[in-house]
C-alpha cells in the first residue's frame, strides 16, 4: 500500500499531540499511552527502513490558507524518526511529568515528528518552532526558581532567534512561482540556489540550526539551560532535540541545496565544529552539576558531528564520494550515540535529582552504595561520551577520524592544514569529555557522600531503572555492530552524499577503505573477555580466596573524628579542586579561569575562601556585544516615544517617501 | 588452515612473550638506572619475585570503597594484555592482525587510564584524589598529540592498521624521512610522558593512582603498568623499525629471528631510556603540558610535510 508508513507515522504524531490534552487529568494513562505509541511508531519506521525506505508523500488539507501542507517521509527522515522515537519513548517511560508538564510532553514528541516528516518548508518551520514552545511550555509549567525562568526565557529567545534565521533561509530557498511561492521540498530542490543567495543561505541555516544544537557560537546558553530544566521531563528529550537539529541542517544543506555548490561550504562547518569540539569538552570539566556538565558534553558531541558533516560537504563537493560517504556515516553513528548517551545521562541526573535531592557535585558522593544500576548506567553513558571502547561513541569518534585521516585526498594546502588542525582539536575535545566523564563520576557517584542525603539515596523506580538500562543495553549494541547503525543510514548516506558504505561495513568490522582492515568491535570484545579471563584465573589459582576490609590507608593519616561519620569531607577530592590541573593550563588560556583566594587576616579564626572564575570566550566576544547593541538600539527607540507632534509628522513623512522611492527603484521596467 | 593455525600460535607465543617479559623489562631498566648511578642495582627478576609475593597475599580493601575497586585491577589488566596483544612482536600477520588499529590502541590505553582513576577516586582519599586528577589531566594534553602521530602514520601508510603499516615498512614500501623522524621523535616523548618517566615522574599522577590496592590486586595493576610500558617500547619498534619481523604464516625458521631481532631492539630502547632517566631531570608539572605541546608540534610539522611531500598540496 502507497504511503502507509508516512499515513501510519503522521496519525501517531495526532495521536501524541492528542494526548497532551489527557496529560493533566489521567496522567498514567497519558504515560502509558505516550510508551505505546511511541513504541508502535518505531515498530513501523524500523519496518520502512528495513524495507529499502522508498519514498513518500501525504498532501495534508491543514496549514497554510489554499496551499495546505506536504508530508514526506525518506530514508533521511526515517533514521532520524527511529532514532528520536526510541530515545522519546524510553525518556516518557522513565521522566514522564505528572501535573502540569504531562499536558506539554506528548505535543514537544508530535512536535519533533512534524519536524521530521515535513514536506514542505511550512511543515518544517511549525515543527521546529513548535518544538521550542512546548518545551519552553514544560518549563513554566513546573514550579522554578527565578534563575531557571530566566534561563528558559533565554532558550526561548534563541530558539526564536533560531527560528528567524530559518524562516528567512526557507524564505530564499523558496520557489517563485504564479500566485506565490511554492514551499514544497521538491521544486526546492530542482531549483537550487547559487551565488550569493546560497552563500546566504547557509549562514542563515548554521544560524538557525546552531542555536538549537549548540553550535560554536551559539553555545552559551546550553548548560545553563539545561541545568536549569525542571525535573523530570524536558530534559531527557535534549537529545533527541539536538538530533531534530542536525536532521534539519542535513535536509537544508545536503538536500535542498543540492549537490552542487562549492567545497568551501564545507569549511565553517569545520571550524566551528573543531571549537566546539574543544570548547565544550573544557567547560564539562569546569561545570559544578550533572546536567551543566552533560548539556557542555553536548555541545563537544554537536561540535564533532559538525566537523563530520563539513568534512562530508567538502569530500562531495570534490567528487570524493567514497570520503563523504565516510565522513557523513561518521557523524550519523556520532548522533545516534549521542542521542542515546544524552538521554540515558539526564534519565540518570533525573534519578539522582529525586533521590539525593540536588545536582551539585559538592553535595553529592557515594551514590554507588544505595544506586548501583543507576551508577551503572551513569558508567554506559560516560563510557559513550567519553569515547571509549567497545562503546557507541568510540565508533563514531573512530569514524569521524578515519575522515578526517583522509580528508588531505580533498586536495589544497590551507585545506589540509585546516583539517590537520580540526582534527588535533577533535581529539582534544575528545580527550577532554573523557577527563569530565571521569571527574563527575569520580565525584558525584564514587567515593564517600558529602552530605547525609547523599548518604540516604536510593534507587529510582522500576520503569525508570528499566528505561536507563534498557538505553545503556541498545548503546552497547550499537557499538558492537555499528554496521547496524550503517545498514539503517544507508538510504539516508545515498540521498545525501550519493554514495554508500558497500563494501566497507561488515558484521564484525566497519572499514575506512574496501578490502582493508578497520575497526572490529565484536572481535576487541572476544580478546578483552579472554583477557578478563586470564586475569581471573590467575587470581583464583594464584592468590588466596576473599578480601580483608580495613580503614583507607590514605597515606598513613589516622582515623577522622568521631563526629564525622562519613569522614572529613575536607580531604576528599571534590569537583572544583578534581580540574584543578586543566583549569590552570588550558582554562586560563581559552576560558579566562581565575582563582582568587581570600585569606583572612592572621589571628582570625574564619576560613579562607577559594573562588574560581571563568567565562566562555562567547560570552565576552559575541553576547556582551549584543546586549550592549540592544541596549543602545532601546535608548534610541525610546527617544521615539518622547517625541512632539512637529517631529512625529517629519518621522511619519519621511517613511513615507523612503518607502515610495524604495518602490520606484526596485520596480522592474 | 595450517596458515590460521600457525597466525593463531603465534598470537599465543606473542601474548605469553610479553606477559613474561613486561616485568623483565621493568627490572632492566631499574638495574641499568641503577648501575649507571654507581650502585649495583636489584636482580633483573626482582619484579617477578615481587608479582609472585604479592599474589600470594590475601588483598585489603577500603572500608570506604565500593566493589569498583575490587573490579578496577582486573578491567586495567584485561585493557593493557588486549592492548599488548594487538601490537605485532616477533611476528607480523597473527590472528589479530585486523584489529591492530592505532586508534583502538589508543582507547584501550584510555579504558586503562580510566578504570584506574575511578578506582583512586571510588576510595575518597586525597592521595588517591590527587593521582586520579592530574592522572586525567595528562592523558588529556597527551591525546591530541598521540593522534598528531597516529595522522602521520596513516598518511605515509594510507592505513591507520599497525600490522599493515609494519609490513608496508618491511617491504620498503614508506621510506625514512624526515617527517618520520619528527613522528618518532613526538612519540617517544609521549612514550616517556604516558609511562611517568623522567621528565614527566611525577609521583602523584604515577603513584597516586595505585595507592589503595594490595595482594594479587596490587600484583595486577603493576603487572599492567609494566605490560603498557613494553606495549609503548613495542609500538615505537612496530611503526618504526619493524626489520625483521617474522611472517606468522610462513616458516617457523624465521621466528627466532624475529625474536632475537625484536629482543634486541627493545634492550636497546630500554638503555636509551634508562640513559634519559639519569641525564635528564625532573620537569615542574606546570611545565608538562608545553613538553606534551613540543610533541604536539613536532607531529604536527611532519603531518604537514608529509602533506607537502606527497603531492596532495
Amino acid at each position: 500500500m502507497p504511503d502507509l508508513a508516512l499515513g501510519l507515522a503522521a496519525a501517531g504524531g495526532a495521536g501524541l499531540c492528542a494526548l497532551g490534552l489527557a496529560g493533566p487529568l489521567r496522567p498514567r494513562v497519558a504515560r502509558i499511552g505516550t510508551v505505546a505509541l511511541g513504541a508502535a511508531e518505531a515498530l513501523v519506521v524500523l519496518v520502512f527502513l528495513a524495507a529499502g525506505a522508498p519514498a513518500e508523500h501525504l498532501a495534508l488539507p491543514l496549514g497554510l490558507p489554499g496551499a495546505g501542507m506536504l508530508l514526506a517521509l525518506d530514508g533521511l527522515s526515517a533514521f532520524f524518526l527511529l532514532l528520536m522515537l526510541l530515545v522519546g519513548t524510553a525518556a516518557s517511560a522513565a521522566a514522564l511529568p505528572v501535573a502540569g508538564g504531562a499536558a506539554f510532553f506528548p505535543p514537544l514528541l508530535g512536535a519533533m515528528m512534524l519536524t521530521l516528516l515535513a514536506g514542505d518548508g511550512f511543515a518544517l518551520l511549525l515543527g521546529f518552532e513548535g518544538m521550542a514552545v512546548a518545551a519552553f511550555a514544560l518549563v513554566l509549567a513546573a514550579p522554578a526558581e527565578p534563575a531557571a525562568r530566566r534561563a528558559a526565557l533565554r532558550s526561548r529567545g534563541m530558539a526564536g532567534l533560531g527560528t528567524i534565521c530559518l524562516i528567512a533561509a526557507v524564505g530564499l530557498l523558496a520557489v517563485p512561482q504564479p500566485g506565490g511561492i511554492d514551499l514544497g521540498f521538491a521544486a526546492i530542490r530542482a531549483h537550487p540556489p547559487e551565488g550569493w543567495r546560497a552563500g546566504l543561505v547557509l549562514v542563515l541555516v548554521l544560524i538557525g540550526v546552531g542555536s538549537q544544537a549548540g553550535l560554536v557560537p551559539l553555545h552559551v546558553w546550553l548548560p545553563s539551560s539545561h541545568a536549569s530544566a525542571p525535573v523530570p521531563g524536558g530534559a531527557a528529550l535534549a537529545g533527541a532535540m539536538t538530533a531534530v537539529a542536525f536532521y534539519v541542517l542535513i535536509r537544508l544543506s545536503f538536500d535542498l541545496a543540492g549537490p552542487a555548490q562549492p567545497a568551501w561550504w564545507g569549511v565553517p562547518l569545520i571550524v566551528i565544529g573543531a571549537a566546539g569540539a574543544v570548547l565544550g569538552g573544557l567547560r564539562a570539566t569546569l561545570e559544578a552539576d550533572i546536567r551543566s556538565v552533560i548539556g557542555a558534553a553536548t555541545i563537544c558531541h554537536a561540535g564533532l558531528i559538525a566537523a563530520g558533516l563539513g568534512l562530508a560537504l567538502a569530500a562531495r563537493a570534490s567528487d570524493l564520494p567514497s570520503l563523504a560517504a565516510l565522513a557523513f556515516g561518521g557523524a550519523l553513528l556520532q548522533a545516534m550515540a549521542h542521542a542515546l548517551a544524552a538521554t540515558l545521562l539526564f534519565l540518570v541526573a533525573g534519578a539522582v535529582q529525586q533521590n539525593a535531592g540536588t545536582q551539585h557535585l559538592s553535595r553529592l558522593g557515594g551514590l554507588i552504595r544505595g544506586m548501583p544500576a543507576t551508577t551503572l548506567a551513569a558508567l554506559a553513558g560516560f563510557a559513550s561520551l567519553a569515547a571509549l571502547p567497545p562503546s557507541a561513541g568510540f565508533a563514531g569518534v573512530w569514524m569521524l577520524l578515519q575522515a578526517a585521516i583522509a580528508a588531505p585526498r580533498i586536495g589544497g594546502l590551507p585545506l589540509q592544514m585546516l583539517v590537520a588542525v580540526a582534527a588535533m582539536a577533535m581529539a582534544l575535545g575528545v580527550a577532554l569529555a573523557g577527563a569530565a566523564s571521569v571527574r563527575l563520576v569520580g565525584v558525584g557517584f564514587l567515593g564517600r557522600p558529602r552530605t547525609p542525603r547523599a548518604a540516604a539515596a536510593q534507587e529510582p523506580a522500576l520503569a525508570e531503572r528499566v528505561a536507563m538500562l534498557g538505553l545503556a543495553g541498545a548503546g552497547l549494541l550499537v557499538g558492537l555492530f555499528p554496521a547496524l547503525a550503517l545498514a539503517l543510514a544507508r538510504k539516508a548516506l545515498l540521498l545525501a552524499v550519493n554514495a554508500g558504505m558497500a563494501g566497507r561495513t561488515g558484521v564484525f568490522a566497519i572499514a575506512a577503505q574496501a578490502e582493508a582492515p578497520g575497526y572490529g568491535a565484536p572481535g576487541l570484545a572476544v580478546l578483552f573477555a579472554l583477557a578478563l579471563a586470564l586475569a581471573w584465573a590467575f587470581a583464583r589459582t594464584r592468590s588466596p580466596a576473599g578480601y580483608r576490609t580495613a580503614p583507607a590507608w590514605d597515606g598513613g593519616s589516622g582515623a577522622p573524628p568521631v563526629w564525622l561519620p562519613f569522614g572529613d569531607p575536607a580531604t576528599q577530592y571534590g569537583e572544583a579542586s578534581f580540574s584543578q590541573t586543566l583549569r590552570a593550563t588550558l582554562g586560563r588560556t581559552l576560558l579566562g579561569a581565575r582563582e582568587t583566594v581570600e585569606a583572612p587576616p592572621p589571628a582570625d579564626t574564619r576560613p579562607a575562601h577559594l573562588a574560581v572564575r571563568a567565562h566562555d570566550p562567547a560570552t565576552m566576544l559575541l553576547v556582551r556585544p549584543a546586549l550592549r547593541l540592544h541596549r543602545t538600539l532601546v535608548r534610541m527607540a525610546a527617544r521615539l516615544q518622547a517625541l512632539s507632534l512637529r517631529h512625529a509628522l517629519a518621522l511619519a513623512f519621511a517613511a513615507l517617501v523612503l518607502l515610495l522611492l524604495a518602490v520606484a527603484i526596485t520596480e522592474p521596467s | 588452515m595450517v596458515a590460521a593455525m600457525l597466525r593463531l600460535v603465534a598470537q599465543l607465543l606473542h601474548a605469553a612473550l610479553m606477559l613474561a617479559a613486561a616485568p623483565l623489562l621493568l627490572g632492566l631498566i631499574r638495574h641499568l638506572r641503577a648501575r649507571l648511578l654507581g650502585h649495583a642495582g636489584p636482580p633483573l627478576v626482582q619484579p617477578w619475585r615481587d608479582l609472585i609475593r604479592l599474589a600470594r597475599k590475601q588483598p585489603v580493601l577500603a572500608e570506604s570503597a565500593s566493589p569498583l575497586l575490587g573490579a578496577a585491577p582486573f578491567v586495567d589488566f584485561a585493557a593493557s594484555l588486549a592492548a599488548a596483544s594487538l601490537v605485532p612482536g616477533f611476528a607480523l600477520g597473527m590472528i589479530t592482525a585486523p584489529l591492530a588499529d592505532l586508534l583502538l590502541l589508543a582507547g584501550l590505553l584510555a579504558l586503562a587510564q580510566v578504570a584506574l582513576a575511578l578506582a583512586a577516586m571510588d576510595v575518597g582519599t586525597a592521595t588517591g584524589g590527587i593521582g586520579a586528577s592530574r592522572a586525567t589531566a595528562l592523558a588529556a594534553f597527551a591525546a591530541p598529540a598521540l593522534f598528531a602521530v597516529i595522522f602521520a602514520l596513516a598518511l605515509a601508510a594510507g592505513t591507520t592498521n599497525l600490522d599493515s603499516l609494519a609490513t608496508l615498512r618491511n617491504r620498503g614500501t614508506i621510506g625514512f624521512s624526515a617527517a618520520h623522524g619528527l613522528a618518532l621523535a613526538a612519540l617517544i616523548i609521549i612514550a616517556l610522558a604516558g609511562n611517568g618517566s623522567v621528565p614527566a615522574d611525577h609521583a602523584a599522577a604515577r603513584w597516586g593512582v595505585r595507592c589503595d590496592y594490595s595482594g594479587r590486586h596490587l600484583a595486577l595493576v603493576e603487572w599492567a603498568a609494566s605490560l603498557r610500558l613494553l606495549l609503548m617500547l613495542s609500538l615505537i619498534v612496530a611503526a618504526f623499525a619493524p626489520f625483521g619481523a617474522a611472517n606468522a604464516a610462513g616458516t617457523l625458521l624465521a621466528w627466532p629471528v624475529g625474536l632475537l631481532a625484536w629482543g634486541v631492539k627493545i634492550v636497546v630502547l630500554a638503555f636509551g631510556l634508562a640513559v634519559a632517566e639519569t641525564a635528564a631531570a625532573r620537569l615542574r608539572l606546570s611545565r608538562l603540558p608545553e613538553l606534551l605541546g613540543v610533541a604536539l608540534a613536532l607531529a604536527l610539522l611532519a603531518v604537514i610535510l608529509l602533506c607537502v611531500g606527497q603531492g596532495f598540496a
